[in-house]
């Protein structure tokens, strides 16, 4: 049992910035605008946020400077995410050219920045993780779930099923969820009964960048003592998550533990006593998540769910 | 109409003006950036960025040309899937598998004489990319599997992969890289490194680029692919699956066996990129065994955006990044972070999206009417691939009618 709560535990770091991510990426597509930028808003979030924990932290620490850090980094990827907006909504553009272009500047700039403003010109910035909650008061308590989730945990954790309940509401119950949905079905039709097709697309875009530069922050802090201007290529990730999960929130919550566990289970491998004693290369448990993934997909694709008009760039004209 | 005004007006020269508009854009982005850095050395820097591969003299030049080799393979690779319908975003594993494939040969097949050892080494990395592309092309054509996220997983897959398989036949376990090939699987410099090299030190000793035929093949791969699908039926089939698969099917194209096909000839050459790469002998050039995905694989995105999806194109914006990368290198002799270079390239490609302002203000600056621009760059935008990566191609409105008819046009006139 001791094992299967440390596998619980373990995926959360895997399969929360991949839930928050994908959740991002699906209210920019659902909204009709393609974002394969999602890698670049991770590193620009977690760059930010990292930056200002590292020269926070002699000041403040625990939760206080994580949630200052969340806001930073959730402030950076939207004010980010305005270069794809604006080159997709207003510019008409191919939104896989300003993706790709989102892409390529982040690392580059986080890199850059890191290396003018640190003393010794490294590219690493350095943190100290005090942010880890070895035991939530009362709720630790309860059997199996207590183990299972509020054991050795992050606030990240919890604000992730957070966003995940906040996201369905907001895409199935709200008013400004099927307007959004809408511009990404069929935005002529939404704008001939009044909807500002553009601004819809903004917000969608918008909420995208918050939640990947949110993710980029959730992704670093429990793997890492340092940021070097990479996020693993976890917004590609993230990517593949939201397809998978065709792009419907309950669905990217199931692909994104699927995966998360996968991964788990590839990295932690050797500290589960009956996989430890397969004579089986640790390279080869690398591949798993993927070669599951592959064969998850093979048989659920046979209808994919894409919003119709996702990708192409709305124009008044154009009917 | 005078001639020349209507060479203004011609959409090669505003698709090019524009480009060239972009450039300055990027680099103007550099000079800011250079001078928030070290205000006194960045018109230097930025000179040094303009004179790129030449600030290594001819030995720089060499550079230029050897590292545009992979990027070419790989732009083409993305290009090609993108003119069928199809984002490849595979080409980092691809190309590792590719590499692989042509070190595994390069080392283990020695018995193979002279320059065939290194042909064959060449062909098992093309067939090793085109084998990995394949599985993504035949989920997608008979799994209805977005060809996106099968690519993606399939570079992870790729990468432990080859690690396991390095580390378990082909291991330098005391530097931690594949070993190295043998002398006849190196490519053959024909002749080039006699014409790009430097006079170093008293005795003038030759200090020879590692540029070798890599670049020859390269080009005349893209020369290959832009006659495949401009000049022949079975490009032309392939092109118009990817604009509309249904309508395809309905004009007697065996869609699926297209899909397939795209895909693996798009892999191919990605294959085969990574096999130019780590053939070429040079000093380091082994596949090291750390859990990256190659880099020179994303790099084809960009390159082959930049090239507007054309083969031709390729080979030039893959030479231009190749070139400005070179400029960053000695950026760094002056103190200046290398990754400028890389910000500047991202300019150059988000300038390249916003393709509506830079067209309008060449119509403008050459005085056209407003109304052509918008329909150039609209075209434009088509070049590229309206983000059809996460869209099946048949739901795409695109009708680039024009360019089909054309095609017709060219086919019906050979057939005759």
């Amino acid at each position: 049992m001791s094992t299967f709560y440390f596998l619980v535990q373990q995926t959360m770091p895997f399969a929360i910035p991949l839930l928050i991510v994908a959740l991002g990426g699906m209210f920019s597509e659902r909204s009709g605008v393609t974002n394969i930028a999602l890698d670049g808003i991770m590193i620009m979030g977690a760059f930010a946020s990292i930056l200002f924990i590292n020269k926070m932290q002699d000041h403040m620490s625990g939760q206080l400077l994580l949630i200052l850090a969340i806001l930073v980094a959730v402030a950076a990827g939207m004010l980010f995410s305005l270069l794809h907006a604006y080159a997709a909504i207003n510019m008409k553009s191919d939104q896989v050219i300003s993706g790709t272009a989102l892409n390529m500047f982040a690392p580059a700039f986080a890199i850059y920045v890191a290396r003018m403003i640190q003393e010794n010109g490294v590219q690493q910035i350095q943190f100290t993780n005090t942010f880890l909650i070895k035991e939530v008061p009362v709720l630790s308590n309860i059997p199996v779930i207590g183990d299972m989730f509020f054991k050795n945990a992050y606030i990240t954790t919890y604000l992730g099923f957070a966003i995940l309940i906040v996201s369905i509401i907001v895409l199935y119950k709200t008013r400004f969820g099927l307007r959004l949905r809408s511009c990404g079905e069929h935005p002529q039709a939404a704008d001939s009964v009044g909807i500002n097709v553009y601004r819809m697309r903004y917000c969608g875009v918008l909420i995208s960048g918050g939640l990947a530069g949110l993710g980029g922050l959730v992704f670093v802090v429990p793997t890492s003592t340092n940021f070097n201007a990479t996020v693993a290529g976890y917004g590609f990730l993230a990517l593949a998550v939201l397809i998978f999960g065709q792009w419907k929130p309950l669905r990217v919550l199931v692909a994104a533990f699927f995966f998360g566990f996968m991964k788990t289970i590839a990295a932690t491998y050797s500290g589960v006593p009956f996989l430890q004693d397969l004579p089986i290369p640790s390279d080869i448990y690398k591949m798993i998540p993927y070669i599951a993934t592959l064969i998850v997909l093979a048989f659920t694709s046979k209808n994919s769910q894409a919003p119709k008009a996702c990708g192409v760039p709305y124009d008044k004209g154009s009917r | 109409m005078s001639k020349f005004r209507r060479f203004l007006e011609s959409r090669g020269f505003i698709n090019a003006a524009s480009s060239i508009l972009a450039i300055v854009v990027g680099l103007l982005v550099g000079l800011v950036i250079l001078l928030v850095s070290n205000p006194s050395e960045a018109f230097r820097g930025l000179w040094v960025i303009l004179q790129g591969g030449f600030g290594g003299g001819a030995k720089g030049v060499g550079q230029v040309l050897y590292f545009a080799t992979p990027i070419i393979m790989t732009g083409l690779s993305v290009g090609f899937a993108f003119k069928t319908g199809l984002f490849n975003i595979g080409t980092p594993g691809q190309f590792i598998v590719g590499a692989f494939a042509a070190i595994y040969i390069g080392v283990k097949w020695t018995f193979l004489p002279g320059a065939l050892h290194w042909i064959v080494a060449l062909l098992g990395a093309t067939v090793a990319g085109g084998l990995w592309a394949l599985i993504p092309g035949i989920f997608k054509a008979f799994f209805n599997v977005n060809e996106v996220i099968s690519s993606i997983m399939m570079n992870y897959i790729g990468m432990y992969g080859v690690n396991y398989l390095v580390k378990k036949n082909i291991y330098d376990s005391l530097k931690a890289l594949s070993q190295n090939v043998a002398p006849t699987a190196v490519l053959p410099r024909a002749g080039l490194d006699k014409i790009f090299y430097n006079m170093t030190g008293a005795n003038n000793v030759h200090d020879a680029s590692t540029v070798n035929c890599g670049i020859l093949i390269a080009i005349a791969m893209a020369i290959v692919v832009y006659i495949i699908l401009n000049k022949t039926t079975f490009g032309y089939e392939l092109k118009a699956c990817g604009y509309n698969r249904h309508a395809s099917r309905y004009a007697g194209i065996n869609e699926k066996r297209n899909i397939v096909l795209s895909m693996v000839i798009s892999g191919m050459l990605a294959g085969l990129g990574g096999g130019l790469l780590y053939l070429s002998g040079a000093n380091g050039r082994r596949i090291k065994v750390v859990d990256v995905l190659a880099a020179e694989g994303f790099n084809g995105i960009p390159v082959a955006l930049l090239g507007l999806s054309n083969p031709l194109g390729i080979i030039f914006s893959g030479l231009f990044i190749s070139y400005i990368t070179q400029g960053g290198n000695y950026l760094q002799r002056l103190d200046f972070v290398p990754e400028i270079i890389d910000i500047i390239i991202a300019a150059i490609i988000y300038c390249s999206a916003l393709a509506l302002i830079f067209k309008n203000l060449v119509v403008r600056l050459v005085g056209g009417k407003k109304k052509e621009a918008e329909d150039i760059a609209a075209e434009a935008g088509r070049a590229g691939m309206s983000g059809k990566g996460l869209l099946p191609p048949e739901e795409t409105p695109e009708t680039p009618e024009k360019e089909l008819a054309a095609d017709q046009e060219a086919e019906t006139g050979k057939e005759e």
